[in-house]
């Protein structure tokens, strides 16, 4: 069994294991959206791999970070644009 | 700020940018390994909470491992290429200076993505990119998904996935049944690759294969609910969670672009026998340089790397790398895209997923810069690596040279790269 990490996403926190991604971890917090788009359309991750920039949100207060490039560990807070 | 200097850097910690540097490394040169993800492996060898490192990274992890000339840098981006053979990086969100000798791109491909009816809609994905979410954690188990879209790596995808408890609908293939039929049927030329067919489409199933088929529309309130798929015989709506839908790679050549190296009508960074580009002390390898495979870009990482050195490339990695282009090219002729995924979606699709700008708003310009300042398509954060690629399949515009910096840095980057250039060019004269 994997190591479990505790992160905050939008002020609640979340067990998941260590190396999983943030986008992963949005995801494991059940929200189907994680942003809107300038339309205020919701988005969620798309590409998976750091190119199309929708799955991005603000981690410890630093805004535009991709999730799924970033892997979650211990006191992560997560803030989500949805 | 100074520069850390390096004998060569590698760009891309995937199967060509691994094979690179531990030909580099062993050879004894300085060598810096940089990459946007957070470990190495590229998409392929992606390791997760669920996904173990591959053998062949375990291999690579050991090899390398006790060097002290190899700086693996990861979650790191480049900013910016600066004059006399420096690269502005982001770290970890902090800015850094690296100065090389040789210039190695392996800086592999991404997923050719096309839009249809309802594609923003959270639940749609990439089909390459399905896979890496799920290898980095994200939960599908349960969840009812169709993948879609063109090539060998919608079964992996589909493979992937119910190995994750997901259940697959259907996998949807643009490709016609003849054409992938005499596809499978060369496979016996590379039993390796035959080996995996077969057991991915026993994986599978082979019932919820469906050639000559594409997706055109998600439908669903704030997240996907059914999915519309056109046939030949006409279109049928599936119920699915999730649709993965990916058609086919293409090279990442954005540095390649802006340093000045000729690209090919594909757009692949061009090279010769040597892995060398148009430009001296540049060399690239794996994908970049041509859809190929990850045997193809192991084979041409360690080629470059020789190349690099200015060391003799031996015959055998040679006859490998032919072997393995001639399977390229089958699978770039089975999969080349049809007129079905060729054709365009109603005008009220968005076509730019950052400035939420219609497939009609951009279609009513002459071309790709006249779009762009009119309607903002491509402005957005992904700089157009999306919604471009969609305009060169359906309006034949010419991709265009990014600039810099090559993605969103912090100001605190832009304001290194200031004294950066001030440093370089002086240090220049």
């Amino acid at each position: 069994m994997n190591d479990l990490v505790h992160v905050t996403i939008d002020g609640r926190t979340l067990a998941v294991p260590a190396c999983t991604t943030v986008a992963a971890a949005l995801a494991l917090d059940g929200q189907a959206a994680t942003r809107r788009s300038v339309t205020r359309e919701p988005r969620a991750a798309f590409c998976g791999m750091g190119v199309c920039h929708e799955c991005r949100v603000s981690v410890d207060g630093r805004a535009h970070v991709l999730a799924c490039q970033t892997l979650c560990r211990d006191g992560l807070v997560i803030e989500t644009g949805r | 700020m100074t520069a850390d200097r390096f004998d060569i850097a590698v760009i891309g910690a995937g199967p060509a940018g691994l094979e690179a540097a531990r030909v580099a490394v062993e050879a004894g040169a300085r060598v810096a390994l940089i990459d946007d993800n957070p470990r190495p492996g590229g998409q392929i060898w992606r390791q997760g909470p669920n996904a173990a490192p591959s053998a062949s990274l375990r291999d690579w992890l050991r090899a390398t491992g006790p060097s002290t000339n190899l700086d693996v840098m990861n979650a790191t981006k480049v900013a910016a290429a600066l004059d006399d053979k420096h690269l502005l990086l982001e770290r970890d969100g902090a800015p850094a200076l690296i100065a090389y000798s040789k210039l190695l791109l392996a800086t592999g491909a991404r997923e050719r993505v096309l839009p249809f009816e309802g594609w923003t809609l959270p639940g749609v994905t990439g089909a390459g990119g399905l896979q890496a979410l799920v290898k980095g954690g994200m939960p599908v188990r349960g969840e009812r998904i169709v993948v879609a879209g063109s090539g060998p790596l919608l079964l992996a995808v589909a493979d992937t996935a119910q190995r994750h408890g997901a259940d697959v609908r259907a996998v949807i293939e643009q490709a016609p049944l003849a054409r992938v039929a005499s596809f499978v049927a060369s496979l016996s030329a590379t039993p390796s690759k035959l080996a995996q067919a077969v057991s991915l489409a026993r994986a599978v199933g082979v019932s919820r294969y469906r050639a000559g088929s594409v997706v055109v529309k998600a439908h669903g309130a704030g997240r996907m609910e059914a999915v519309t798929v056109r046939t030949r015989s006409g279109d049928k709506t599936i119920e699915a969670d999730r649709v993965a839908c990916g058609y086919g790679l293409v090279p990442n050549a954005t540095l390649a672009l802006a340093l000045g190296c000729v690209i090919d009508g594909n757009g692949a960074i061009s090279v010769d026998e040597h892995q060398r580009t148009s430009l001296p002390d540049v060399f690239a390898a794996g994908e970049c340089t041509g859809i190929g495979g990850m045997e193809l870009a192991r084979v041409e990482g360690a080629c470059a790397a020789l190349a690099a050195l200015g060391a003799p490339v031996d015959a055998r990695l040679v006859q490998q790398r032919s072997r393995w282009r001639a399977f390229a090219a089958r699978v770039d002729r089975a999969f080349a895209l049809g007129p079905a995924a060729r054709a365009l979606p109603p005008a009220s699709t968005t076509m730019c997923r950052c400035e939420d700008v219609s497939i009609g708003e951009v279609a009513a310009h002459a071309n790709w810069r006249d779009a762009k300042l009119l309607t903002r398509c491509g402005m957005g954060p992904c700089q157009g690596r999306i919604c471009g690629e969609a305009a060169a399949l359906y309006f034949g515009w010419p991709r265009v040279v990014a600039r810099e910096p090559f993605a969103p840095v912090r100001i605190e980057t832009l304001l290194a790269a200031c004294d950066a250039t001030g440093e370089v060019q002086s240090s220049g004269r």
